[in-house]
């Protein structure tokens, strides 16, 4: 009975996940090991439409000639580069049709024409015509001669599933691609839009966890540029700092801080002078980080939030008594208390900011010194349309992913086992 | 007393006063106001006297008292011998002093005198400020995106500074944006689509996730345990290496451009995130009522509809409200999938409209309103149970 009852647990069990398994398999994993085979193919974005045969159908009446009538079939290869093999023709007719001059290729069986074209090459076109003759003269009706569509199939190779894999792509990604600088500017936007999202995070978390009149309005309020949709924030910042008349820089104008007006977005360096040293900053990767912190670091702030409720009140009262300052409170209690919440912030913070791709793309696109990883994928498969290279890009982040998966599972057991 | 801490509360008081009234000048310059200064030497001494005068003055002089007392000056000073200001913007900086001479009222001699007096101080103005600041910096670009769409193309040519609303013109002339992407730009069917995209991801989501999520949650299985922790390493995986393969092949199986196609990939990029807040929903609900159940002889269907469903109507109420917003902020796939605009969701509708360089923009920042009005009010309207959501992580940006 037991035995009985946990194989029909099991089998339940399968049935009501398999679906969701499914689906997560075909449309998340799938793709993430097609990428790899993709990414040893020289495949272009031409390359990935299927070539089809097709025909457009024409019926024409005949002058003078009324139990007579003309079907035209434009047939043609859709593909300007691969030739389709073996093309097999087919449609139907009205039962009182009789083909007259049928072609060669063609036979004429139960109201049914079947052809068999043979081979066709890449930009192959023809004009195939066959005039009917209609034993009882009824009317015509073309709109339902029409309707019934001519069915085409041909074989053609996918390129996809061919076994040509080639070395190219990596080669490219790595020695053309300005692989260091796009390797770097990553690397600046995940670090700095991380430590800023957080710092801000422990700021603002530290506020709100302090007692005052709409406090729960002010936790609403810091968390809108959250849950936004990133296409309104975007838009909305890119006007907000556009040189010519954005607000940000006629109110800088305005209040004599700014001379000339600065194209926050799309200016690459800009030089900078403090106290005699002098450095090039670079301006657009900043705007796009500001924007990322801006935008995330209410999810570190509601994190901390609840780390910083949940701190015993008692810690603080025993501070008191021995006299500590609130630096001392902060250092001493709060920093080691909300560090654990940290450290995982840091890591989801920082995996999800090596993989943002909407910000920057619809902040600058890419343009002046902002081009990272995810932005380079979307570049090289859909802007330079060459697939391989994009995919290549793709085994790229997921390599580093799990580099960085690694080291943080090792960071966390280590921390497991010291607890 | 230490001299030391007298000044450096006035210093730091005196900022907090500066800062204040230097976001009430960008204010009053954003309605039209012709500003041109901070004056900020004499804002920043006015500050440091009015710090200062108010540890002596003590409660010698009643607190409404010396509050006008200092607001009469500073009005006299900055509104009027500087440069003439209209009332309105003097009333203002009388609110500003009396909220200022209501902070600073509680630092006096004993205060003062107390060990940690300048990092209490700091303390208090910093979070005083760092709430105003907070809310000013994120409030204010939702606020402009509200403003612009309410104005016209010469207008906002005109003086880029000037975010008054002109609520003398009709009707007709204020919305004027939202009737054009309305008429002419086909809105309209964005939002359908969007709804419908949104909604259906909802639906299939939950007939996907609730099962799962159940049986995760209490059935025993071979590759339980490894089923759990893949989905949250799955949900780690980012959107944009999926997009070159999914394209392929959506291309190729022609799901490009049909709404169809994005329903499948939102339902299989939420299903993690459902699946894992559902199951540790599932896991409370106490294991008696089932085994009650199963006496009666009830299937696994009927337990997960009769008990499990009623049961935690909150939770997949917070799931759904959860996809939803994912789904209707969902950018990265419509951009690569949707190319015909028949079938554009509003977020790519927006992006569409933007790549014209002669679109103009308060019809931008109209379309960005209308996209953003829903998400915003669904979160303050449901903000007690999302917000638990949020911090599980359910919303991956």
């Amino acid at each position: 009975m037991e035995q009985k009852l946990s194989n029909s647990e099991k089998r339940t069990a399968y049935i009501l996940t398999l679906p969701a398994v499914c689906l997560v398999f075909a449309i998340i994993l799938f793709p993430i090991f097609a990428n790899i085979w993709i990414s040893f193919k020289e495949v272009q974005l031409k390359d990935i439409r299927i070539p089809e045969p097709r025909a457009k159908e024409i019926v024409k009446t005949i002058p003078d000639e009324q139990n007579k009538i003309k079907i035209v079939y434009k047939l043609r290869n859709s593909s300007l580069l691969q030739e389709i093999r073996n093309v097999k023709f087919e449609d139907k007719y009205p039962k009182n049709f009789k083909p007259l001059n049928l072609d060669e290729r063609c036979i004429f069986k139960k109201n049914k024409v079947k052809c068999d074209f043979g081979n066709w090459p890449a930009k192959y076109k023809e004009n195939f015509e066959i005039i009917f003759e209609i034993k009882d003269s009824a009317k015509i009706d073309k709109k339902n001669l029409k309707s019934s569509k001519p069915r085409l199939s041909g074989d053609s190779d996918n390129i996809l599933l061919n076994t040509n894999f080639t070395l190219k792509n990596f080669k490219k990604v790595i020695f053309e691609n300005e692989f260091v600088d796009l390797l770097l500017t990553t690397f600046y936007y995940t670090f700095f839009g991380t430590v800023g999202s957080i710092l801000f995070g422990i700021l603002t978390a530290q506020m709100v966890n302090q007692k005052f009149y709409g406090r729960t309005f002010m936790r609403s309020v810091l968390l809108f540029p959250y849950v936004a949709p990133v296409v309104a924030l975007a838009y909305t910042w890119e006007l907000l700092l556009d040189p010519n008349s954005g607000t940000l820089n006629s109110l800088l104008v305005n209040f004599q801080i700014l001379e000339t007006p600065i194209n926050l977005l799309g200016q690459k360096y800009l030089d900078i002078n403090i106290l005699g040293f002098s450095f090039k900053l670079r301006l657009a990767l900043t705007t796009v980080i500001i924007f990322e912190i801006w935008r995330y670091f209410p999810l570190a702030f509601l994190f901390i939030l609840a780390r910083l409720q949940a701190i015993p009140k008692d810690l603080y009262e025993a501070a008191d008594v021995d006299g500590a300052s609130p630096f001392q409170k902060f250092f001493k209690i709060t920093l080691p208390q909300i560090m654990a919440v940290i450290s995982i912030l840091f890591m989801i913070r920082f995996i999800w900011n090596f993989n943002k791709f909407e910000d920057v793309f619809l902040l600058t696109g890419g343009a002046s010194g902002t081009r990272t990883l995810p932005i380079n994928v979307y570049q090289q498969g859909f802007a330079i349309s060459d697939i391989g290279m994009g995919s290549a890009v793709s085994i790229v982040i997921v390599l580093l992913l799990l580099l960085f998966m690694f080291f943080y599972f090792k960071l966390l057991g280590k921390r497991a086992d010291e607890n | 007393m230490k001299i030391k801490n007298l000044l450096i509360y006035s210093i730091i008081s005196s900022f907090f006063l500066l800062s204040l009234i230097s976001i009430w000048k960008i204010l009053v310059t954003l309605q039209g106001l012709k500003l041109e200064n901070f004056n900020t030497q004499i804002i920043f001494i006015l500050g440091f006297l009015f710090s200062f005068l108010n540890i002596f003055i003590r409660e010698r002089l009643n607190f409404i008292v010396k509050f006008l007392f200092f607001a009469f000056i500073f009005v006299y000073v900055d509104g009027f011998l500087i440069s003439k200001l209209p009332i309105w913007y003097n009333i203002g900086i009388v609110f500003i002093l009396y909220f200022f001479a209501s902070k600073t009222k509680k630092y006096n001699y004993k205060f003062l005198k107390n060990e940690h007096s300048t990092q209490l101080i700091l303390f208090d103005f910093l979070t005083l400020f760092g709430i105003v600041l907070f809310s000013f910096v994120i409030l204010f670009p939702f606020y402009m995106m509200l403003v612009t769409s309410f104005k016209t193309q010469i207008a906002l040519l005109i003086n880029p500074l000037d975010f008054s609303i002109d609520f003398n013109q009709n009707i007709k002339d204020l919305f004027k944006s939202y009737f054009v992407i309305f008429t002419s730009y086909n809105f309209g069917k964005y939002i359908l689509t969007s709804s419908i995209v949104s909604l259906g991801t909802v639906f299939i989501t939950l007939i996907f996730a609730i099962p799962a999520a159940y049986a995760i949650a209490r059935l025993n299985f071979f590759g339980k345990t490894f089923m759990s922790t893949s989905i949250l390493i799955i949900y780690m995986f980012p959107a944009i290496v999926l997009v070159i393969p999914l394209y392929t092949v959506f291309s190729q199986l022609g799901l490009r451009n049909s709404i169809s196609g994005l329903l499948i990939v939102y339902t299989a990029t939420t299903l993690p995130v459902a699946i894992y807040m559902l199951q540790g929903y599932f896991k409370s609900i106490p294991k008696e009522l089932e085994e009650a159940a199963i006496l009666d002889k009830l299937s696994w269907f009927g337990i997960i509809i009769k008990i499990i469903l009623p049961l935690s109507i909150p939770a997949i109420s917070s799931v759904a409200l959860y996809v939803f917003m994912i789904a209707w902020n969902e950018f990265l796939f419509s951009l690569m999938f949707l190319d015909n605009p028949n079938s554009f969701t509003l977020s790519r509708a927006i992006q569409y409209l933007s790549g014209d360089a002669e679109t103009p923009r308060q019809y931008l920042m109209a379309g960005s309103v209308i996209v953003t009005l829903p998400v915003l009010f669904i979160f303050v309207y449901f903000e007690k149970y999302l917000v638990s959501g949020l911090t599980a992580g359910s919303v991956k940006g």
